[in-house]
């Protein structure tokens, strides 16, 4: 059987930018579930910390990050020296997903990883896909 | 302001201890990360790395026989802590008392803010280095483009992001991408190429409109003696410069002499000029 992925949660604390609502259902939901997980106050302040423990959560599993842009979050990682693995990393966005969408995907065995490679931009206009609404 | 890391809590529930019920988990994870404490719930056996020098409280409702002896070695401290009948306030001060105890460094000093360099996009131009008056950043070995002093960073300020012209400097924290960290859009880039087009937008230079609002500001006040005025000019000034560039007016009212911006504005452009050099 595949082991589960590591979960790691930001809380974000020193700032405002991540819906209360949504950092407390998805912590709550992983309170509940009974699986290990960490929980930071704060992945920009453990990352100026260059804390060791960053690196650890990199070693060898497959790891789900329930924290910001996933852009923002391979960089952090990155500028503490504890680079994240393109193939096992997940990251969760709780600035722009709904409490659901992310307990949806922690609660999911499979990593689909979706760390941003190159200079990664938004597709333009033009270049999404034309969706059609039922008449 | 240290930024060594910090202390490492485990709550424990596996073998030896009692599970917490959720709600109290839950109420106990919150109150720690609101003190700004990283918390690994675990069921699995406490095992730190061998060359990972730590300090690492363990919290768990133990049963009587679990060994909770406490352990030192060099480097390595790890405390036990039985929390059964613990309210959360009185879990946390236990966690205070035991991280002032260590001497670690108290977490929430200081909000961290400062920029995260995107190297996927960075070009290593050095216009960061070269803008940046507070010694943020710096270069490594090979000359390339470094955060060195992400405590030096002015809380709130992410005049750096604007002048990179490939948009790969993020605070994330900030409210709006790209510079939250976002994907960078082609109309982000656009908009990037106006740049701190502040510059233009007041004339030039930013620092060398600053000197000269000073200098006119200091000739009215010999010429009328009328304080008021000047101080209405320098703030008029200072707010298009904060609108323009979402920098916090603390940050501007906060700048040193002219005297003083010119000089550090000259020894960042030389650093990155030596930089550039090197390259």
């Amino acid at each position: 059987m595949a082991s589960q992925p590591r979960i790691l949660y930001c809380n974000c604390t020193y700032a405002q930018v991540v819906s209360k609502e949504v950092k407390q259902a998805v912590l709550r939901k992983l309170c509940e579930s009974g699986v290990s997980f960490e929980a930071v106050a704060d992945l920009c302040e453990m990352a100026a910390r260059k804390d060791p423990s960053l690196k650890e959560l990199n070693k060898g599993d497959d790891l789900k990050i329930a924290a910001c842009f996933p852009r923002a979050v391979k960089w952090l990682f990155a500028s503490a020296n504890a680079p994240l693995s393109a193939e096992r990393t997940e990251v969760l966005n709780m600035r722009n997903a709904s409490a659901e969408e992310i307990c949806g995907a922690l609660e999911r065995s499979e990593v689909h990883p979706n760390l941003p490679s190159g200079k990664a931009t938004q597709p333009s206009p033009a270049e999404l896909p034309v969706t059609t609404s039922a008449t | 302001m240290s930024l060594a890391p910090g202390l490492h809590l485990v709550l424990y529930e596996g073998e030896g201890a009692l599970p917490l019920p959720p709600e109290q988990r839950f109420g106990a994870i919150t109150a720690l990360l609101e003190r700004g404490f990283a918390v690994a719930r675990t069921r699995n056996e406490v095992s730190l790395a061998a060359e990972r020098q730590t300090t690492v409280m363990v919290l768990g409702q133990f049963v009587s026989g679990t060994n909770t002896a406490n352990r030192e070695q060099p480097g390595t401290t790890i405390r036990f802590e039985n929390i059964t009948g613990l309210s959360d306030s009185q879990i946390t001060e236990r966690v205070e008392a035991f991280r002032s105890e260590t001497n670690q460094p108290k977490p929430g000093e200081w909000k961290p803010w400062f920029p995260v360099i995107d190297y996927d996009r960075c070009t290593n131009c050095m216009q960061c280095l070269s803008f940046c008056l507070f010694g943020v950043y710096g270069v490594d070995e090979a000359q390339h483009i470094q955060v060195q002093n992400q405590d030096n960073c002015k809380t709130n300020c992410p005049a750096c992001s604007r002048v990179c012209p490939e948009a790969a400097i993020m605070f994330p924290k900030y409210k709006a991408g790209p510079i939250n960290g976002d994907l960078v859009s082609d109309s982000d880039l656009q908009r990037e190429k106006m740049k701190i087009d502040i510059s233009a937008l007041l004339g030039g230079d930013v620092y060398q409109m600053l000197r000269e609002r000073s200098d006119r500001a200091k000739s009215r006040f010999s010429k009328e003696r009328d304080s008021d005025k000047a101080l209405k000019e320098r703030q008029k000034c200072l707010v298009k410069l904060a609108q323009a560039g979402d920098i916090p007016a603390e940050v501007l009212m906060a700048l040193p002499s002219p005297e003083e911006i010119q000089r550090r504005a000259e020894e960042a452009r030389a650093k990155a000029q030596a930089a550039l050099a090197k390259q």
